[in-house]
């Protein structure tokens, strides 16, 4: 087993409001099996046994599902992996001697809350505006009684599979947070279930989506280079066709 | 301390609803009046908080994640049983509720198992309505597969997503009535105390974590959904800030907690590779609908599996369980797992490892078949390990998965403290000594949307509470409480970090309190846990304050409670003079290696009653007896 010398750049920030920087840090005896945030995990045992405040960051299933770990690294939303949260990254993808640069998804929507850890309740307001099918518990009807084409189900699952990490907007120059409304609007727009409220929701999340300070999309597609869980850019396309369609 | 299950009488199958009927209501106008705090969003927490909201109470929901979608149900793969018989292969009602009950090893209540199989249909139902993309034949009706246990294809899946698809749909209704009002959502925030006021739960303490500050709330009654206790062994396949304080400080507060040596080993998950390691990967069971299991027969092959012929290679879960195969029970698979390493035949770099091959899957199905049904699975292995599983073999190993132990609940699912609900893997549960696959989403959310929503209504309907506020010197009390318990962590400032202790703990109980357990060996875990404690105390280094995120301060605290909570898995295994499902006591085994239960003696939910002084826990044992009147015991049998 190989073991390999990291240098790190990592963003230190206090609180929403101090100023932050970069701060090096050299890292040895990283073994190429270590996850990414293993990795990080080392360098905080360390920092901690110095009496440094260890570098703060979100995470908490560590299998790529959750959607709680968010770094940008080497300015890449979940780093060179393709089709990988960053707490699926393995230091194998490194070599001996690399630097890396670690720094949280930046957007204003996305306010600091201290180092890489950022607050993205702005996500959860979009969803509030209308990213669900009013069905009260218990009034549902009997499950084979809804038909849905296994194509369509096949392909309101790959949209239904978001994690809401936010990679999406931290790769966006607009940092808007199209692909993520998108993908919830592809979902529930494309089922049956979704039909009646599909006009409302599609003009009330795409209202709170703006209000809440994300951009515009301008067809980067940066995001779907990102997305952990391959979320196709087609999902904005529906966006606009059903935002449009219901306005007019 | 009284332990009441409050079983309705009647025949069976009537029980529930005939309970249905007694349940006192509380009129709409009403509803509005009451306050119900829900502490974690997860299939539990979010299924019922916004059941409560859509019946009119007031609702608040506390979680730690940064959002409440984050729960850690998201995280399980599998599927969710329902006795829908869509196959046509003979389930019913019956059928779920006696696989159940067998699988626990008949350590569960009846009632309330025949309940969770009864109400597994109209889940199905709901989280169709809203939207949940759960897998579909080509005819556009819903597809089922296999899981353990289970001798029909009762499994409905979305992917190997199924966790995460049932948890977006309840998250979303939730968020619908954050949307319209009716729940406040505080995410962030996390649970340190319970507060009781005349003997009855009346409001909690948590902390928010971003800001540090210590904050009361007010309720008439709590609905606690935190989820299981995993993390205590430190590598487990739960969510790295999954913890047991909110249910332990409900404990300390005069909650039971029952069954705690209770843990669920899962069989198929990914080997440890280091010491740095943080966490372990699932592979979702249904892989064995597929995968099959296997060893080298020779402990000194050093061959590489694909070169190794058929007459070499030792298929023991087919040869030992001939009519199951590789679909036995989660317990037996693990325990089978252990015995074969321990024979010096397990594979890989550590020798703690066993293949699941599925090498004849895709010959008989295509690779694309196989890549359909678990290609997320497949990727998520070879990310991890580097191996490609269409190619070689995967390499699996049991690792601590779920609690069927917890808060101890009557049949309404209360607690012994009155207003105190519990609900989802943070109760003691349905699922006796061991849990089938696809039964934990079955029971979180038949917990949250079709249970707590009824009985909490029925509690306040005549709770007769006084008005509170969060001036009473019992919030007071409490909330000095918790500032004390981080101020001492704080201050004690010594060599070693939060991580090296809860890795010693973690060893001590995979070793010793894992997956077969000896009194000799409980009773020494018993002794280490007490001194590594008293060592956590005098030598723990905590950085930084508490007025701000402090992600190793919530670890420090979360932490201090395992050590107590170990202690008592460890003096419950210690306790139970038998084995059953996962608890294999090494002297309680048949010929054949498999769990000797004693019925005549321990046919009993084991409860415990907290007390503690000096660092040295004392606790009391209360036992609900367990009374089968519908099944027949027998020995578990999958041959």
């Amino acid at each position: 087993m190989s073991e390999m010398t990291i240098n790190l750049k990592v963003w230190r920030q206090k609180s929403a409001n101090s100023e932050g920087k970069f701060q090096d840090y050299k890292l040895n005896g990283v073994s190429e099996h270590m996850s990414f945030l293993e990795m990080l995990d080392v360098l905080n045992e360390n920092l901690i046994k110095e009496g440094k405040d260890p570098v703060e960051f979100d995470y908490d299933c560590r299998e790529g599902i959750c959607g709680s770990c968010n770094l940008v690294i080497n300015g890449r939303a979940h780093g060179p992996k393709h089709m990988t949260a960053a707490c699926q990254l393995h230091m194998r993808n490194y070599s001996d001697g690399d630097t890396i640069v670690v720094e949280p998804p930046r957007a204003k929507a996305f306010p600091i809350i201290r180092d890489l850890v950022v607050d993205r309740t702005a996500f959860d307001r979009i969803i509030e505006a209308g990213g669900y099918v009013s069905v009260k518990t218990g009034a549902a009807p009997e499950a084979n009684l809804i038909p849905v084409e296994k194509e369509k189900a096949d392909e309101a699952f790959d949209y239904a599979t978001c994690i809401g990490c936010g990679a999406c907007v931290a790769a966006c120059p607009n940092s808007s947070a199209s692909l993520f409304t998108g993908a919830k609007l592809a979902h529930l727009n494309s089922l049956p279930q979704g039909q009646p409220e599909r006009d409302k929701r599609s003009v009330a999340m795409v209202e709170q989506m703006e209000e809440e300070g994300f951009g515009d999309c301008s067809n980067h597609a940066e995001c779907e280079a990102v997305c952990p869980v391959g979320i196709s850019i087609s999902a904005i396309a529906q966006m606009r066709r059903d935002y449009m369609k219901a306005l007019v | 301390m009284k332990l009441e299950s409050n079983v309705p009488s009647g025949p069976l199958e009537e029980k529930w609803s005939r309970h249905l009927k007694d349940l006192k209501l509380v009129a709409p106008n009403n509803k509005r009046k009451y306050k119900v705090i829900v502490v974690g969003t997860g299939l539990a927490g979010a299924s019922a908080a916004s059941s409560l909201a859509e019946l009119g109470y007031e609702v608040s929901t506390f979680c730690i994640q940064d959002s409440a979608r984050r729960a850690h149900s998201i995280a399980a793969q599998g599927g969710i049983n329902a006795a829908k018989n869509y196959p046509n292969d003979g389930d019913s009602v019956w059928r779920l509720f006696y696989d159940t009950i067998k699988g626990g090893d008949y350590r569960s209540r009846e009632a309330n198992v025949y309940r969770l199989a009864q109400n597994s249909n109209s889940i199905i139902d709901q989280a169709v309505a809203q939207g949940v993309p759960f897998a579909r034949e080509y005819g556009g009706l819903l597809d089922n597969r296999s899981f353990g246990g289970a001798q029909v294809s009762r499994t409905f899946y979305a992917r190997g997503q199924t966790g995460q698809q049932l948890l977006l749909g309840a998250y979303q209704s939730m968020m619908r009535q954050v949307h319209a009002g009716k729940i406040k959502n505080y995410p962030r925030h996390e649970m340190l105390d319970l507060v009781v006021v005349d003997g009855k739960a009346r409001g909690i303490i948590t902390r928010n974590l971003v800001d540090g500050s210590i904050n009361r709330w007010q309720a008439d009654s709590v609905v606690l959904c935190t989820g299981g206790y995993g993390n205590v062994f430190y590598l487990s396949t739960n969510a790295k800030n999954s913890n047991v304080t909110a249910a332990w400080r409900c404990h300390k507060r005069g909650a039971a907690f029952a069954n705690p040596c209770y843990v669920q080993i899962h069989p198929t998950c990914i080997p440890v590779s280091g010491d740095y390691q943080s966490k372990l990967t699932l592979m979702s069971e249904s892989l064995r609908n597929d995968g099959r299991v296997w060893v080298p027969r020779d402990p000194d092959d050093s061959r590489k599996p694909n070169d190794i012929p058929e007459e070499d290679r030792y298929y023991y879960l087919e040869e030992r369980y001939p009519s199951f195969g590789n679909l036995v029970p989660r317990d037996v698979a693990s325990r089978n797992a252990k015995m074969v390493t321990d024979e010096g035949m397990g594979v890989g770099e550590t020798g703690l490892a066993v293949y699941l091959d599925f090498r004849d899957a895709i010959k008989r199905e295509g690779r694309d078949a196989i890549a359909a049904k678990y290609g997320n699975l497949f990727d998520m292995y070879q990310n991890i390990t580097d191996d490609n599983p269409y190619e070689v073999p995967m390499r699996i190993f049991p690792a601590v998965h779920y609690t069927m132990g917890g808060l101890w609940v009557d049949y309404n699912l209360m607690s012994n403290i009155p207003g105190l609900f519990v609900a989802g893997e943070a109760n003691f549960s349905d699922h006796g000594a061991n849990r089938l696959g696809a039964s934990a989403l079955m029971q979180g959310l038949s917990d949250g949307y079709f249970i707590v929503p009824y009985t909490v209504g029925n509690y306040l309907a005549d709770a007769d509470l006084t008005s509170v506020t969060t001036e009473h010197e019992a919030f007071s009390e409490a909330a000095n409480a918790s500032t004390e318990v981080l101020d001492k962590l704080l201050q004690i400032n010594g060599d070693k970090t939060v991580v090296e202790f809860h890795r010693e703990l973690g060893k001590i109980m995979w070793d010793k309190v894992g997956i077969s357990r000896s009194k000799e060996g409980l009773e020494e875990a018993i002794e280490e846990i007490r001194a590594l404690r008293e060592e956590f105390y005098q030598n723990v280094r905590v950085p930084g304050e508490s007025s701000y995120y402090n992600k190793y301060l919530e670890f420090a605290h979360r932490v201090a409670d395992f050590f107590e909570l170990a202690e008592l898995m460890a003096l419950d295994a210690l306790d139970r003079d038998e084995s059953c499902g996962c608890h294999l006591r090494e002297e309680y085994q048949t010929e054949e290696g498999e769990a000797l239960r004693n019925d005549k003696d321990y046919s009993y939910v084991s409860a415990w009653e907290y007390g503690g002084a000096n660092g040295k826990l004392e606790t009391t044992l209360h036992k609900e007896p367990l009374e089968f009147e519908f099944v027949e015991l027998k020995q578990r049998s999958y041959k």
